[in-house]
């Protein structure tokens, strides 16, 4: 059985094995393969290609960026996504604004294992999708499965701009498949990851998951709930959230990240204006609470959107 | 430590040259003055008066196949380094023929692809860049290329200055760091930047070269940073160089500068590089006085022809404009207006 973990090692031995312009840099992804071992024997098949690099987030996404104007692919991988914000101005000011200003692309995948796990506490649990989704010129991508991390990654690799690879950590062990996928849909197209007709939930990343088990649990009950996974946040398949609002007139968007703005308040916010003649109730979201994520399980499973919130906010916008 | 007139020790030919970047970049810098106070310039102007001895100096000493990070005081360097004044000038004017389009302007220009990288506004974040352009190439088998990144004193405070010069190290690249310590970082003097001597040592911590010259003297610059250069490009790893010198301007157009301290204006380190050049080369011999007249009305006359021929080019159409921030067309969103 393959992880979602392995299909992100894989992927990137993948890309190293067929592109010659293609390395790792990141802390402990050399011989140790990395905190998560996401890059696991990959130094030792790949010499001088899978490299440690300093405890330095800026100078790490800043040496990309200048590898990628030499015409390489560099792959970052930051140790947990909340370290990034220490390479933040690398990853906003120099990579995403780099195209625009010169014509030359920055093909540079960045790799950020997040969102919770319990005992991480507030600074190994973040996700940040929604902050890099917010600055032109950044590609965000939050594979729910096995199989899109593999290929969404391999896409990532070849995408000529930067792109941030938002890895699920409680996925990383979690998920199995039987085999890696040989197609894939493209990035910029969200997957019906359920089809129903009483209700849309659009979520994306593990929170696809919860999705899905709360769909069960409704239909029990006698509901057909439909879940759209969006896999990637930037750019946003609106067309296919549309499409299944169209159909089943209802939508509770779903993000583990924090209320304020963000990937849920976008989809709400594009389907109220283009859609609301498609809506036969307001339109719902759910997230994580307004603070930073707290260590103890007993907290952390009540910070984010569980599956039981999830059924019971979809319940009440179908009552309704 | 400031040296009096000697006796020419590098080639002749050198000398000249790079003096005569120092005396175009001191000319386009005063247009681009004149521009901003007619209004005739969108944003700021800044210009690198007196810094144009150790900007030149770093050109001049860069082959075309290295890589430059110049910052907001390195007219003379980016001229020496390849740079047109057409290129210059249809930047700060904004003309969609520049290598910014319209999108980006004043100092904030370059040529990736050609070794000369557009910096960003933030503070050291160029460094890290010319590594991983450094390192890229030594991936790839290219040798014998150095990097060199410019900076102010006041830059040597960031974090990204540490993690760069420090990742440099690691790596061994061949990355020169020129800091120009002119002494104010905007208006904050370095007593509130730094508490060391000298920022050279610095270069101790870090386990690589650490040079310092006076930059108010075009010969000693051309030395020093050759030197430091020649290093790098001979495999002795990351180089500091920290340069004097005062600044002979306001941080930008817009500041009169009134808090610097008159002493430091009086002070060796206040001394002109471009006069103090000229003088030196007139002592010496290496040229005379038509010979600069006409290298000064040779540089006006370009200068002159830039901005014309720039203020009749096309400026950037927000009708035409294509508002995508990225390269790959058909990943770019829909429905965002
Ligand atoms: C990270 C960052 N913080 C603040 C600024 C605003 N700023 C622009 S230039 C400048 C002073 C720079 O001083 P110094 O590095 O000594 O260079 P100088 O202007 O003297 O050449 C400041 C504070 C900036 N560009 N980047």
């Amino acid at each position: 059985m393959i992880t979602y973990l392995d299909a992100i090692c894989e992927a990137q031995a993948h890309a190293l094995r067929d592109d010659p312009r293609v390395f790792i840099y990141g802390q402990d992804v050399g011989a140790f393969g990395g905190a998560f071992k996401a890059t696991k024997n990959l130094a030792k098949e790949f010499p001088g290609r899978v490299l440690d690099s300093p405890i330095s987030e800026d100078a790490m996404v800043g040496l990309a960026v200048g590898a990628a104007i030499e015409g390489m692919r560099p792959i970052v991988e930051m140790q947990f996504a909340d370290f990034s914000t220490v390479g933040f101005n690398q990853i906003v000011n120099q990579a995403a604004t780099l195209f625009w200003r010169t014509g030359v692309p920055c093909p540079i995948t960045v790799r950020l294992p997040f969102g919770g796990t319990s005992g991480g506490g507030p600074f190994h649990s973040q996700s940040l999708e929604t902050i890099y989704a917010h600055y032109p010129g950044l590609i965000v991508l939050t594979p729910a499965t096995v199989e899109d991390a593999y290929s969404m990654l391999l896409e990532a690799v070849a995408i000529d701009d930067p792109v941030i690879f938002c890895e699920h950590k409680f996925l990383y062990r979690h998920l199995k498949a039987e085999k890696l996928p040989s197609e894939a849909l493209p990035i910029g197209k969200a997957r019906i990851a359920r089809e129903g007709r009483d209700l849309t939930i659009v979520a994306y990343s593990a929170m696809v998951h919860d999705a899905l088990e709360a769909a069960t649990e409704l239909a029990a009950e006698g509901w057909e709930i439909e879940v759209v996974d969006l896999r990637s946040v930037k750019p946003l398949d609106t067309d296919t959230v549309m499409a299944s609002v169209s159909r089943t007139g209802k939508l509770l968007a779903v993000g583990e990240s924090w209320p304020w703005g963000g990937v849920t308040a976008e989809v709400i916010a594009r389907v109220a204006s283009e859609g609301y003649g498609l809506l036969d109730a307001p339109p719902q979201r759910l997230n994580a609470k307004d603070t930073p994520v707290p260590y103890h399980p007993n907290l952390w499973a009540a910070h984010r959107p569980t599956v039981r919130a999830v059924a019971a906010a979809a319940r009440k916008i179908l009552r309704s | 430590m400031l040296s009096t007139v000697s006796e020419p020790s590098l080639a002749t030919a050198t000398q000249l040259a790079a003096f005569r970047f120092m005396l175009r970049a001191r000319l386009l810098d005063d247009k681009f003055a004149a521009l901003y106070r007619a209004g005739k310039i969108h944003g700021g102007v800044f210009i690198g008066r007196g810094q144009e001895a150790l900007s030149a100096s770093i050109g001049v000493s860069l082959k075309k196949t290295d890589v430059f990070a110049p910052l907001i005081r390195d007219a003379a360097g980016r001229l020496a380094f390849g740079e047109t004044i057409l290129d210059a000038v249809r930047t700060y004017l904004g003309s969609t023929l520049g290598p910014m389009r319209g999108r980006d302007g004043n100092v904030h220009r370059g040529r990736p692809q050609q070794g000369y990288l557009p910096m960003i506004s933030h503070l050291g974040a160029m460094i890290s860049v010319v590594n991983g352009v450094l390192f890229a190439r030594r991936m790839k088998g290219i040798s014998g290329t150095v990097g060199v990144a410019c900076l102010g004193e006041g830059a040597t405070s960031t974090g990204a200055f540490h993690e760069s010069l420090n990742q440099a190290a690691v790596e061994k690249l061949p990355l020169v760091l020129v800091v120009a310590n002119n002494q104010y970082a905007y208006s904050t003097p370095t007593s509130r930047q730094f508490a060391c001597e000298n920022l050279a040592d610095r270069a101790i911590g870090y386990g690589i070269g650490a040079h310092t010259v006076d930059a108010t003297d075009l010969s000693a610059c051309l030395e020093t940073v050759g030197g430091a250069m020649a290093k790098a490009r001979n495999g002795e790893g990351p180089q500091l160089v920290v340069a004097t010198l005062l600044r002979l301007c306001g941080h930008g157009e817009h500041d009169d500068a009134n808090y610097i301290d008159p002493a430091l204006k009086k002070s060796p380190l206040g001394r002109d590089c471009l006069k103090f050049a000229e003088e030196f080369l007139l002592q010496n011999k290496m040229t005379d006085a038509a010979q600069l007249a006409v290298w000064r009305s040779e540089a006006l006359r370009e200068i002159e022809d830039a901005v014309s021929q720039a203020q009749r080019e096309p400026l950037p159409d927000p009708f035409t404009e294509n508002w995508s921030a990225i390269s790959s067309e058909h990943l770019n969103e829909t429905h965002i207006e």
